[in-house]
């Protein structure tokens, strides 16, 4: 699959719905509004795939749990969502977002949502990455006699 | 992908699925018997019954062959959609739909093979109309004989003769729904 | 033979009731929470999520918490769950090489771009009981240090430059899948490494030990060995383009091993790989010594006759829910069985009996 430009954001936004805390989601986006679902939320699997060597054949690793879930609202913006785990609240209200940032609403959603999960899981990101850096190795070299 | 491709499938997937799958279930085990199946609206010129097998039987790892008519962007989406089912040529398909005519040659369906005799296709055919009568039918799951309005005779008689291998068949018209398994005897007329 | 038997129905009632007190304990200590299990018991979460196929922590905190702590118990329920679930689809390969990584050591190398970063490892604990820990209350805090955005190379890229390692070309062919097909022998080296991901960690660290000791010895190195988290993408066909549909922790592990040449292949070193879900780096480590003694055919090596070079019998042996099953079905009721048995010991004994009075 070839990406477009205009899919990039799209796909931007799904990623990060995909992989955020249903909690943290729920509290940023309390009230939905009225939809249609075109594919009720349903939990299941996709089997993640790795590569022999990292780089070699493709393999399958094991299953990881996915919910899913499409659906429409009222002026007939289309939302999907893929998300971890088997939270169909999740599903749904990540279809919403991904439904709502189709629409005139776009901005005040990005604010009200997108904003702050995409800060939240930066910050994240690098405190773990920080706890790494700080078990990072710096070796020195003993001074041996001989090389005097 | 069209709006129309992101509607039409079962309301409540767990239960309607679990229906579809019984009445697939029951007509493969008593060929002839007719059966309703309801619950999806695929576009045209797919059948609501060969759309709710679809939606019972296809996923990710079924690939799909659609001849003829019913090979079109708007049945192609509704499938991908709604099973996520890749689409094949006819001798890689798991599941081919179409109408009689354009399923032909059979003989490009897999048929299994002597030790998996599973690994062949299932034809669903799409009739103009279809009815518990004509070709009379002998075999496992029928009770004496049954009658049932196949488009002909002599392919599956054919197909009776590579028992154990050989593919299997539903047929759809409209909401109806009927079977004939590979081993099911279709008598001369 | 199998005869069903009617009468055990109360019996067994009483015996998941019982079972269910046991489960809980004394009822004065507080109940465990699925949290608890995920958070402070996350390398037994790792191994049932490893084993049993399936990267949810939430289910297999349940799954060990309903198994009181039996791992291949818990590992069973979660292979019990997953085939209750619908497959959407199959991920892209995971990149490893774009891993966030918590921790990164080259036994082969000192100094190599991204450095040695050990993560939170036990390998530098004295393996002394720490009886701070019998007291509760203790909240740690890990340090921090400015952190360099840039992904780590792979080891092996680095000597896959020199042409010094055979090369692992990227392929696209849709790999074999044992949970939908049954194994079929000669497996090819994507449905092996599927196996062993989800075999067993103590029989795959035996194997592993074998080799080291002798029995299909393969001269490992462990060129890299990394755990971290990475994306997970998807292709989604309603969209026309892929997505991110969650992120997994993995443990990579990659070797590079001694290689004099064979008959067909030129002297250079050679390749054993270990992935594995999660915090998991005994497993992963294990299940690259055990790939690469798996290769001998394919790198025209010999076989020894050792049990790691022995396909078929590492395959069908690997899966500790398959061998537990199998292993435990001889304690369920064969009494028609043994009956027969009895019959036919009882005869055998009497014309012995009679052959022996006949000689007498």
């Amino acid at each position: 699959m070839t990406e477009r430009p205009e899919d990039l954001a799209r796909k931007g936004w799904m990623s990060l719905l995909a992989k955020a805390p249903p909690a943290r989601l729920a509290a940023l986006l309390p009230d939905l509004p009225e939809t249609a679902l075109l594919r009720p939320a349903e939990v299941g699997s996709v089997m993640v795939r790795g590569r022999v060597g990292g780089t070699g054949a493709p393999f399958n690793l094991g299953e990881m749990t996915v919910t899913r879930c499409s659906l429409r609202l009222a002026c007939g913006a289309v939302g999907h969502a893929y998300v971890q785990g088997r939270d169909k609240d999740h599903a749904r209200r990540a279809a919403v977002v991904d439904a709502l940032m189709q629409t005139p609403e776009a901005a005040r959603i990005e604010a009200q949502v997108l904003h702050p999960l995409r800060l939240e899981a930066e910050t994240t990101r690098t405190t773990r990455a920080a706890k790494a850096a700080a078990t990072k190795v710096e070796f020195f070299t003993m001074v041996r006699g001989e090389d005097q | 992908m069209t709006p129309e491709a992101l509607t039409g499938g079962f309301a409540a997937p767990a239960t309607e699925a679990a229906h579809a799958f019984r009445a697939a279930l029951e007509a493969m085990a008593r060929p002839g018997t007719l059966h309703r199946l309801t619950g999806a609206t695929p576009p045209a010129p797919l059948s609501p019954a060969a759309g709710a097998l679809l939606l019972t039987l296809a996923d990710t790892t079924t690939p799909v062959h659609l001849a003829g008519t019913v090979d079109c962007p708007a049945v192609r989406d509704w499938i991908t959609f709604h099973t996520g089912a890749p689409f094949a040529p006819a001798d890689q398909a798991d599941f081919a739909v179409g109408d009689w005519a354009a399923l032909h040659p059979l003989t490009r369906f897999r048929i299994g093979q002597p030790d998996y005799p599973d690994r062949s296709a299932t034809l669903i055919v799409e009739l103009p109309t279809l009815s518990a009568t004509g070709v009379t039918l002998r075999g496992p799951g029928i009770r004496d004989t049954a009658q049932l309005s196949l488009p002909e005779i002599a392919a599956f008689r054919a197909n009776r003769a590579l028992f154990p291998l050989g593919f299997d068949c539903y047929f759809t018209s409209g909401d109806m729904l009927a079977a004939l398994p590979r081993s099911t005897i279709v008598e001369e007329a | 033979m199998y005869v069903a038997v009617k009468g055990g129905e109360r019996a067994i009632d009483n015996a998941h009731a019982w079972l269910a007190e046991e489960r809980r304990g004394d009822p004065s200590v507080t109940e465990l929470t699925l949290p608890q299990i995920r958070e402070q018991l996350k390398l037994a979460v790792n191994r049932v999520m490893a084993e049993g196929s399936l990267y949810d922590p939430d289910l297999a905190a349940l799954a060990i918490k309903q198994a009181r702590g039996d791992l291949i118990e818990a590992i069973f329920l979660i292979r019990a769950y997953r085939t209750t679930l619908p497959r959407l689809g199959a991920s892209q390969p995971v990149e490893t090489a774009a891993m966030a990584v918590d921790r990164r050591v080259s036994a082969t190398f000192k100094d190599l771009p991204g450095g040695q970063v050990l993560g939170p490892t036990f390998d530098y604990t004295h393996r002394l009981l720490d009886f701070k820990l019998a007291a509760e209350g203790e909240l740690p805090v890990a340090p921090l240090a400015p952190a360099s955005p840039e992904t780590v190379p792979h080891v092996t890229g680095l000597l896959d430059r020199d042409g010094l390692i055979e090369a692992a070309p990227r392929e696209e062919t849709p790999p074999p899948d044992l949970t939908r097909e049954p194994l079929e022998l000669p497996a090819n080296r994507p449905l092996r490494l599927q196996a062993i991901t989800r075999g067993d960690e103590g029989f795959i660290l035996s194997l592993a030990y074998s080799t080291q000791r002798g029995y299909g010895r393969t001269h490992a190195f462990v060129g890299e060995l990394r755990i971290g988290r990475v994306p997970v993408e998807m292709d989604i066909p309603e969209l026309g383009f892929a997505i991110e549909i969650g992120e997994v922790e993995l443990t990579e592990c990659e070797t590079v091993n001694q290689f004099k040449g064979s008959k067909t292949e030129p002297p250079q070193f050679t390749r054993g790989y270990g992935l594995t879900f999660g915090q998991t780096e005994r497993k992963a480590i294990a299940m690259s010594l055990v790939d690469r003694a798996l290769r001998w055919q394919e790198l025209g090596e010999d076989f020894t006759g050792a049990p790691a070079q022995d396909e078929e019998f590492v395959l069908s042996h690997c899966d500790n829910i398959q061998a537990t099953g199998f292993l435990e079905h001889i304690k369920l009721p064969h009494y028609v069985d043994f009956q027969s048995e009895l019959e036919l010991v009882r005869r055998l004994r009497a014309e012995a009996m009679q052959i022996q009075e006949a000689a007498e």
